[in-house]
Order: C-alpha cells, then sequence, then structure tokens
C-alpha cells in the first residue's frame, strides 16, 4: 500500500470532464511529478487531493484512509500540505508570523509554534528575513515561504503546484534544494509542474496527464520517450 | 517596563483620574460618550478589522444586551450586573444563528445580509407588547446606588464605560496573541490559504462574531442603564450599526487602539456640530458631520490611527536620516 492512493478518480463540471478515471500512487520519500500540457486537469487532480473539490467518482486515501470529499482543512489535519500557483502570501504578517500561523495546527501555544516557525524558515533558507513584512518578499522568496508554510502543518505528503513557474534559474536550483531536502525527511512530494526542466531530473516518477485522462506512469526517463507522450507535448505528426 | 508600558499606564491613571479634573456635567457626558463609542467600536473591530467581516447589524446584538438585562429587572427583578451578563450570553447565543445565515455569503453580500438580521429584529421589538413595543422601557429610579447601576451623577457612569472599554480592549489583547488572532488575520488575507493550513474558517469566524457580540451587548445594558430608557429606535437603529462600524473604520480597522482614536474623532465633530449648527431644525449639523467624515475616508484611508503611525514612522525615517548623514561627516 502507498502513502497517497488516487482510484479511478474523476471529476466533472456539468459537461466537462477534467479528470478522468486518474489513478496513480505517490510512496513516503518519493517526488512525483504531475505533468501534461495546458487543460490536462493537472491542477484539478492536485484540488482533488487537498480537498478543494469533491471527486465526482473514485476514492483518494492517505496511508490507507480515505480522504476524498474531506474540506481542505480536514485534508490539512490528516497530513495534507500544499501550495499554490499565486504564494497567497499573508500580507498583514511577517514572513516568521505566516509560518507561525501554519506550525499553530500541530502547536497551539504561540510560543511552540513560534520556534517550529523559526525551524521550517531555516530549512528554506530564509531566517534572516523572518521579521520582514511577508508581501515584500520577492516571488521567489515567497514560494519558498509558502514552501515552509506547508511544511509547519507537519504533512505527510506535500502538493507543490507550480512552485517553479517564473523563477530564474538560479532561483529554481534553489527550490530544487529544498524540494530534495522534504524528500530526504521521509514526506512525500507530488509536484504540479508545467515547465519540465525543473522537475524531470530530481522526480522519482513523473505522471502525465492529457486532456483528463492518465497517459503515462514511470521513471522520467522511460516517460519522455514515450510516443503518446511525445504526441501530447509535440502533437500529432 | 518599556516607554509605551509606561505611556499607557499614564493614559490610564489620566483616565481613571479624569472625572474629579471635569467638572461640568455636560462635558463629562461627552467623555463618557466617548468611551461608549470606543468600547462598541472595539468590539465591532474583533469581527469587522480582525476576521475582515463587515457588519452592520450589530444594533441587533446591542439591543439584545439592552432588552435583556431591562426585561429581566423589571419583570423578575434581576440585579442589573447579572443582567448585563446574561444579555452578553443571549447576544453571543443569538450570535450563532446570525453566523449560521451570514457566514454563507462573503464580502458585500455578507455586510447586506446583516443588515437584513438587524431589520427583524427591530420589526420583532417593535411589535413585541412583552418588550414594550415600540413604547419602549423605563427603569425606575426606586433602586440606585453601584448595587443597581442606577446613580444620579455622571462619575459612576463614567468609571463602569471606562472599566467596559478596558474589558474589551484586554480581550482583543488576548484574542490578538493567541492562536486565534493569527487564525482571524490568516481568514482575512486569504480564505484559501488559511483553509489548506488547517483552519475551520466557519468556526473561526463565529468565535470572532460571539466575542464581538457578547462585549457589543454588555454596552447595550449599559446604555440602558445609563439612560433609563430603551426603546427599538435608541438601541436596534440601522444608524447605529453604522455608527458602530464607522469608528472602527475611521480609526483604524484592525488595530487594537484604532476604534479608540476612532471614537475620540466621531464623537467629537458629532457633538461639537451639534451644539454649534444643531437646533436649525433644517439637519445643518449632520451634512457637517457627515461631510467631515467623507474628508477623514479621503484623506486618511487608513484611518485617524494609520495617519498618526504614518506620521511617526516618517519623522523617525527623518531623523534616522539625519543620524547618518550627521555620522558621516
Amino acid at each position: 500500500m502507498s502513502l497517497l492512493e488516487l482510484h479511478a478518480v474523476s471529476k466533472r463540471f456539468g459537461g466537462l470532464i477534467a479528470n478522468q478515471d486518474v489513478s496513480f500512487a505517490v510512496d513516503a520519500g518519493q517526488i512525483v511529478g504531475l505533468i501534461g500540457p495546458n487543460g490536462a486537469g493537472k491542477t484539478t487532480a492536485f484540488n482533488c487531493v487537498a480537498g478543494y473539490y469533491a471527486p465526482s467518482a473514485g476514492r483518494i486515501t492517505l496511508g490507507g484512509q480515505t480522504i476524498s470529499g474531506l474540506a481542505p482543512e480536514a485534508c490539512a489535519r490528516a497530513g495534507v500540505g500544499r501550495t499554490f500557483q499565486v504564494a497567497r502570501t499573508f500580507t498583514s504578517m511577517t514572513a516568521g508570523e505566516n509560518v507561525l500561523a501554519a506550525a499553530l495546527l500541530r502547536h497551539r501555544r504561540v510560543g511552540a509554534a513560534r520556534e517550529q516557525a523559526s525551524r521550517w524558515l531555516e530549512f528554506v533558507g530564509l531566517e534572516r528575513l523572518a521579521e520582514r513584512p511577508a508581501g515584500s518578499l520577492t516571488i521567489s522568496e515567497q514560494r519558498r515561504m509558502a514552501v515552509a508554510r506547508a511544511l509547519a502543518t507537519e504533512p505527510r505528503v506535500l502538493l507543490m503546484d507550480e512552485v517553479m513557474a517564473g523563477l530564474n534559474p538560479s532561483e529554481v536550483r534553489e527550490m530544487v534544494v529544498v524540494v530534495l531536502k522534504i524528500r530526504e525527511r521521509g514526506i512525500a512530494c507530488l509536484v504540479v509542474e508545467h515547465v519540465l526542466e525543473g522537475i524531470m531530473p530530481i522526480a522519482d516518477r513523473i505522471v502525465v496527464l492529457d486532456r483528463g485522462v492518465k497517459i503515462a506512469d514511470g521513471t522520467p526517463a522511460e516517460v519522455s520517450s514515450d510516443a503518446a507522450v511525445i504526441s501530447a507535448y509535440l502533437g500529432d505528426a | 517596563m518599556s516607554r509605551t508600558a509606561w505611556l499607557r499606564l499614564a493614559v490610564l491613571a489620566a483616565a481613571l483620574a479624569a472625572p474629579f479634573v471635569v467638572a461640568d456635567a455636560s462635558h463629562l457626558n461627552l467623555l463618557i460618550l466617548v468611551l461608549m463609542a470606543a468600547q462598541l467600536g472595539v468590539a465591532w473591530n474583533l469581527l469587522g478589522g480582525y476576521a475582515g467581516q463587515v457588519s452592520l447589524g450589530h444594533a441587533a446584538f446591542y439591543g439584545i444586551g439592552a432588552y435583556t438585562s431591562t426585561l429581566l429587572l423589571l419583570n423578575f427583578g434581576v440585579n442589573p450586573w447579572l443582567g448585563m451578563l446574561a444579555g452578553g450570553a443571549a447576544a453571543a447565543l443569538l450570535s450563532v444563528a446570525f453566523g449560521w445565515s451570514c457566514f454563507r455569503l462573503k464580502g458585500h453580500y455578507f455586510a447586506m445580509a446583516t443588515i437584513a438580521v438587524a431589520e427583524i429584529v427591530q420589526i420583532v421589538f417593535t411589535n413585541w407588547e412583552y418588550g414594550g413595543a415600540a413604547v419602549g422601557l423605563t427603569i425606575p429610579m426606586s433602586h440606585d446606588g453601584w448595587a443597581w447601576m442606577v446613580f444620579a451623577e455622571k462619575r459612576p457612569y463614567y468609571w463602569i464605560a471606562l472599566g467596559l472599554l478596558l474589558a474589551t480592549l484586554a480581550a482583543t489583547a488576548i484574542v490578538e496573541r493567541c492562536h486565534i488572532g493569527y487564525y482571524l488575520r490568516a481568514i482575512k488575507d486569504e480564505p484559501d490559504a488559511a483553509r489548506s493550513i488547517g483552519i475551520d474558517i466557519k468556526r473561526y469566524k463565529q468565535i470572532a462574531l460571539s466575542l464581538s457580540a457578547f462585549f457589543t451587548a454588555l454596552g447595550g445594558s449599559f446604555y440602558a442603564q445609563k439612560e433609563l430608557y430603551i426603546d427599538p429606535g435608541s438601541v436596534l437603529s440601522t444608524a447605529l450599526s453604522i455608527k458602530m462600524s464607522l469608528v472602527a473604520i475611521l480609526g483604524g480597522i484592525g488595530a487594537m487602539f484604532g476604534p479608540v482614536a476612532g471614537a475620540v474623532v466621531l464623537t467629537t465633530i458629532e457633538e461639537i456640530t451639534r451644539s454649534v449648527f444643531g437646533g436649525s431644525g433644517r439637519g445643518t449639523d449632520t451634512i457637517i458631520y457627515a461631510a467631515l467624515i467623507i474628508a477623514i475616508a479621503v484623506f486618511y484611508p487608513t484611518g485617524v490611527l494609520g495617519w498618526l503611525r504614518g506620521r511617526i514612522a516618517r519623522r523617525n525615517a527623518r531623523r534616522a536620516h539625519g543620524a547618518r548623514v550627521e555620522a558621516l561627516r
């Protein structure tokens, strides 16, 4: 049994089928990339796992426990952490307080949560910015702060939605280091990426979606030589 | 002790001693009105400022407080101090129904729903015989003194109003420092991200609303004891709801002392315009009062407190800059 499992998950919005019978699994300490062209249904699948959508059909389990249909806050409690495409920073707070607010989930006392927060800020390399207003951080820093915030909920699986999009090459390298460190801690990572350069070298497995359907699932090498994947990305020749 | 702690202690001592210095009853009454407005603004701020849920129906809680303590006193002889707590509890209870119906809506729609709920409460009390209907209720002066919260002079009312304000500020300070404060700000800033870190949004909005309703109702009970007369127009009107939000918004939303600053400015303007331009019967005072409110909103969008803080920050920056220039020479 894997840590996170999707069993034939489908999600329909009226007549639009965003996900159709999508099944895959993520093990503890594994980085799984979820890729696919625009409109492939990556973010929809992601939102089903994090509780923002209830699947129309199918089942999602975390450690054997069904989490599909739970509210986002219940998913967070169960051990699903997530980041968003835009950082969704709490702008009335400092960077440290952003992470502190998340640490309160497992540590109700503010003092204890503050200690946890500074640990996670250090983990992503932002400890010197703890006292800064969060809105004044650069995009790259806010992305890493959002990762620290998600980690502070002490998740078993961390969902990262396009954390590398729009970053310059050196910022992508910083983020890659963070993702690798997260895997070292035994946390499962499910990474949605539109850009493949960041995720391909570090992923243990890649799941490819196209038009809501899973078309490939394997190591990065297997997937990048798969005929269906090539035609999905480049179009049918 | 830090400088701000000393400053706060000095302000508190001055506030406690004020009734001994201010001899004129009408001046003391103005101070009481400021304290009452500040207390309501601080209570409103718990929901409107910290959780970002703008309520224009808080008069419902104020009225519930006033009516609960007064009805308990008139019909069952219940001591007003206990009646005040009962009023707070009743308002906190009503706020669950209020939240259940209104928190389904967001932003402007939430604000509109709160007006509707408050209107319903007002209509119920206007037509309810037991509650005095449109005629209202009068509290007799037969029992007076601290035990019955009825006084012939103004000074005790001043101290009670000050006590209520301090209690509401203390509750705000506790909320601000514990997990609830962080959760409310997270909900206000980014509700979706707040859910992703495990915050049950409805639950925490309701906690903020219940606390806010409780303290607003205490203010209502106090009003009843001070005026010894209540009717739907004086304790349940929409104008009252708007005033509570104005005090907080003009003072500085989401900051602990913002509504206090707002109450000082707003109540002073209100009373001055009334004494200078009132009595003409043409509503000149109201027009000028409204114009001044618009001016504050336009020129000081962060509120009176935000403007003061900005000034202090700029002054400090100038001084720091001057010191750096000196050091370079």
